[in-house]
């Protein structure tokens, strides 16, 4: 599985300690709330809104480096926008948030 | 150049934001997580360049567009490529910017900007003033019945017929609302929906998808409401 890393913010930030860290405590900040919002919309069963929260997600999966993640939740997120799913991509996705869930203690 | 941010995200704000001050005489004066507030915020402030995100809930960047009345540049800032051919239907966005975003992509964008606001503006004559007509006749049971303008509030289609409601009564006359539609002042009423045309001096409330005229609670169709949204004086 691919990891999470800090390479797009680093490029951002140019060296600045202070640019590195608002960015990383915004993602640290804002990460859980998004992915509390998208096990709210999944208990809903509602297509749509689990879409819009993935859709928000993936964005994070793609500061964070994780471009074959990012791919799988394009995928989801155009399926679930359909109205339909797929448990696998759904897994995957969701093994990504745990993984990001982890990284970020990390940093 | 001064600048705003409009994204549902707080992560991708704070990049647009970081990305502004790498970049001289770029200034970001104000974010928006919300399309709304970007709307009154530009009622009451002159910006040359908008960062707006297309896909945010309730009220997305392409709706956004259709309701500016005097657009600055644009800039479209999003995670999906496939908005973009409508995007660049309008002649006021500049550049289409896929997240992430890097700074070098960024700089061009910026610079691209900057070339379409230095364009000089070539002066349109501005349009006479549109003649508002007070009062209007309608044709019922062979009797030509004078109805004043202002006083209507609501006009709805009724299969072959239209009813007209005013504050002192109902007319209902057969006509459709693509031939009264013709005959109102625009300045004063708008169609909301394929059914309804409302006076918007005569609108209480809004939601999301209906406005309340009177007692009347009106669907506002998703292509209309952009349309709504710019007509309304927004505090």
């Amino acid at each position: 599985m691919e990891k999470p890393n800090l390479n797009y913010i680093d490029q951002l930030a140019r060296g600045d300690q202070s640019i590195r860290d608002t960015l990383i405590k915004v993602i640290i900040d804002e990460f859980p709330e998004e992915k509390k919002d998208y096990f709210g919309s999944v208990k809903l069963n509602d297509f749509k809104i689990i879409a819009s929260n993935v859709h928000r997600i993936k964005h994070k999966f793609s500061i964070l480096g994780l471009e074959k993640s990012y791919k799988e939740a394009e995928k989801l997120e155009h399926l679930l926008s359909e109205g339909s799913t797929n448990e696998v991509l759904k897994v995957e996705f969701e093994n990504t948030l745990t993984e990001i869930t982890k990284y970020l203690k990390t940093i | 150049m001064n600048c705003i941010v409009i994204d549902d995200e707080k992560m991708a704000r704070v990049i647009i934001k970081t990305l502004c001050e790498q970049i001289k005489n770029v200034n970001l004066v104000e974010e928006f997580s919300d399309a709304i507030d970007g709307i009154k915020y530009l009622n009451e402030h002159k910006v040359d360049l908008i960062f707006l995100d297309i896909h945010m809930p309730n009220f997305t960047g392409l709706d956004f567009i259709k309701t500016l009345k005097d657009p600055p540049k644009v800039i479209f800032t999003t995670t999906d490529s496939k908005f973009a051919l409508e995007a660049f239907e309008f002649d006021f966005i500049v550049d289409y910017l896929l997240k992430p975003i890097a700074l070098e992509r960024f700089e061009k964008a910026i610079e691209k900007a900057q070339k379409a606001i230095d364009v000089p503006k070539i002066e349109v004559q501005s349009k006479a003033p549109e003649e508002v007509k007070n009062d209007f006749y309608v044709n019922i049971d062979r009797r030509l019945i004078k109805i004043n303008l202002p006083s209507i509030y609501l006009i709805e289609a009724k299969g072959d017929y239209i009813n007209i409601k005013t504050e002192e009564k109902n007319y209902i006359v057969h006509s459709t609302l693509k031939k009264i539609e013709e005959k109102l002042p625009e300045s004063l009423f708008l169609k909301v929906h394929r059914s309804y045309i409302i006076n918007l001096k005569h609108i209480i409330d809004i939601e999301d998808n209906s406005v309340l005229i009177k007692k009347d609670v009106i669907p506002v169709s998703r292509s209309n409401r952009p349309e709504l949204m710019k007509r309304l004086d927004l505090l």
